[in-house]
């Protein structure tokens, strides 16, 4: 019998089942009401779905173009590449396509729509400042993201809150506006307030998941390059680094937060409930319990 | 299976396939009658070290268990990708007891839970030119692919394919080209 020092962290699982849960009875709940309440929500739900089916499809080519991306040949960055080859290799995945940004910025993230069309991109800040270990440690993560096919998973997630969002931001425009008799108009009035709620609570859902799933993804890529402390290291070096840098340099990547290795918005300004990434104490602590693991006689 | 791990997050280490490494013997006589290659008698498997002292011990472990027989000492490097080659060398015309030598190494990593840092073996072979060919085993693919390096990393794809179709009967090769990972300077293939 074959025996595996992986272990799934079950407290992670069952969190992150739990919320996925509550998020699909929202949905479901919020789906039934529109649905029963008005018959004229189908073309804006037709519309948001459409919307977040595009952002899905096209998430790779999207976050390349507003990072200013370019997708780089063996030959361009062998080491990097290098690096890839080989932890896919480990990991029996398919090698994803190799971008660079040219930013000072260090951070990393992995995107598009399945394994197959995935995109890794780390920036030119994240390779100047860590060393090859610490590099392959935050590729593993990434790469973690892509077996776990995050963006899809996300882009699902989110996809009902959007529409929510929609009608919270337009609703009362369109409903209002069409509105002939006052019952129609009182009853867009309480649809416009019940989207207002399930917004505010898929925001904190989705924003909760996307934490595990960050988690998960630490774990993932630890177990896969069999060493935590290297990507702890990393995390240490990238958000200490991040700390210093001026909000105002960071407007143009606020789009790309979630699928950023760690957030590029000062972490002070946050509250924990909506943050898309765990605290840092926290990824170090289950990092080293990773390590802790590894290092035990089986 | 597949669905409840993308949606919990939990992509799995892959299980490394190890029986297939004993198919190499009856593939080095192919590649001996039919393409004139004869074996090195060197061979090497590559892996993740993982930190900690687990590790560390077992590697020592493993290196004292093959040293025991006698033969030549087992090599052990660091490539510049952080992965370990543990090389083995045996006399040419025994490919078994290197196979051997190659699979305990393998046996002992999953043993003790770190056969998912497994990343490859390969074995070497020398053309009636002197040129270098490595046939290497991916674990997780359960797969082999030829590798012919030639001097300013560069690859006889010509011959690659060429033994592809040689050894195809003996061993599972690997279908999907872009996987046949280049590995350059690993020890045994310059």
């Amino acid at each position: 019998m074959a025996r595996t020092r992986f272990q799934s962290d079950r407290g992670l699982t069952v969190r992150m089942g739990l919320v996925g849960f509550l998020l699909a009875v929202l949905y479901l709940g919020f789906g039934a009401y529109l649905v029963y309440a008005s018959g004229s929500i189908v073309f804006g739900l037709v519309i948001v779905v459409g919307l977040a089916w595009a952002q899905w499809y096209f998430s790779d080519k999207m976050a390349l173009a507003s990072m200013r991306a370019k997708v780089v040949t063996p030959e361009q960055a062998p080491e990097l590449h290098g690096m890839i080859d080989r932890l896919v290799a480990l990991a029996d995945m398919p090698k994803p396509r190799v971008a660079i940004a040219d930013t000072d910025l260090p951070n990393a993230f992995a995107t598009g729509r399945s394994p197959d069309h995935a995109v890794v991109c780390v920036t030119t800040g994240v390779l100047r400042r860590l060393d090859a270990e610490e590099l392959e440690g935050v590729l593993s993560h990434e790469l973690a993201h892509v077996a776990n096919r995050d963006v899809a998973v996300m882009t699902v997630a989110s996809a009902l809150g959007l529409l929510a969002g929609f009608i919270t931001r337009w609703g009362l425009y369109f409903g209002g506006g069409r509105g002939r008799d006052r019952n129609g108009a009182a009853a867009f009035l309480v649809i416009w307030l019940v989207s207002i709620l399930v917004y505010v609570i898929s925001f904190l859902l989705t924003r909760a998941l996307s934490r595990y799933r960050e988690l998960s993804a630490d774990r993932c890529g630890a177990f896969l390059t069999g060493r935590p402390s290297a990507l702890a290291s990393a995390l240490v070096k990238i958000s200490g680094d991040m700390a210093r840098i001026p909000t105002r340099d960071l407007r143009a990547a606020e789009s790309m937060n979630a699928f950023f290795f760690a957030p590029a918005v000062r972490s002070a300004s946050l509250t924990g409930l909506i943050a898309t990434h765990p605290p840092l104490e926290q990824r170090l602590e289950q990092l080293a319990k990773v390590s802790a693991q590894l290092g035990r006689p089986l | 299976m597949k669905l409840l791990d993308a949606l919990l997050g939990r992509a799995k280490p892959v299980k490394p396939n190890l029986d297939a490494l004993f198919a190499i013997p009856q593939a080095a006589l192919t590649l001996q009658a039919g393409g004139g290659f004869t074996p090195t008698g060197v061979g090497a498997v590559c892996y993740r070290a993982n930190e900690g002292a687990a590790f560390a011990t077992m590697q020592t472990d493993v290196r004292q268990l093959l040293d025991a027989d006698g033969g030549p000492a087992v090599e052990r490097c660091e490539d510049s990708y952080g992965f370990t080659w543990l090389v083995c060398r045996q006399p040419p015309e025994d490919v078994s007891a290197l196979v051997t030598e190659l699979h305990a190494v393998n046996r002992t990593l999953e043993d003790n839970g770190f056969g998912s840092s497994l990343l490859c073996s390969q074995v070497g072979f020398r053309g009636a030119e002197g040129e270098t060919l490595g046939l290497v085993y991916l674990y997780k693919r359960g797969s082999y692919y030829p590798f012919a390096p030639r001097p300013g990393e560069r690859r006889d794809n010509a011959l690659e394919l060429q033994v592809r179709g040689l050894v195809a009967g003996d061993l599972p090769i690997e279908p999907d080209l872009p996987r046949w990972l280049a590995l350059w300077g690993a020890p045994g293939l310059s």
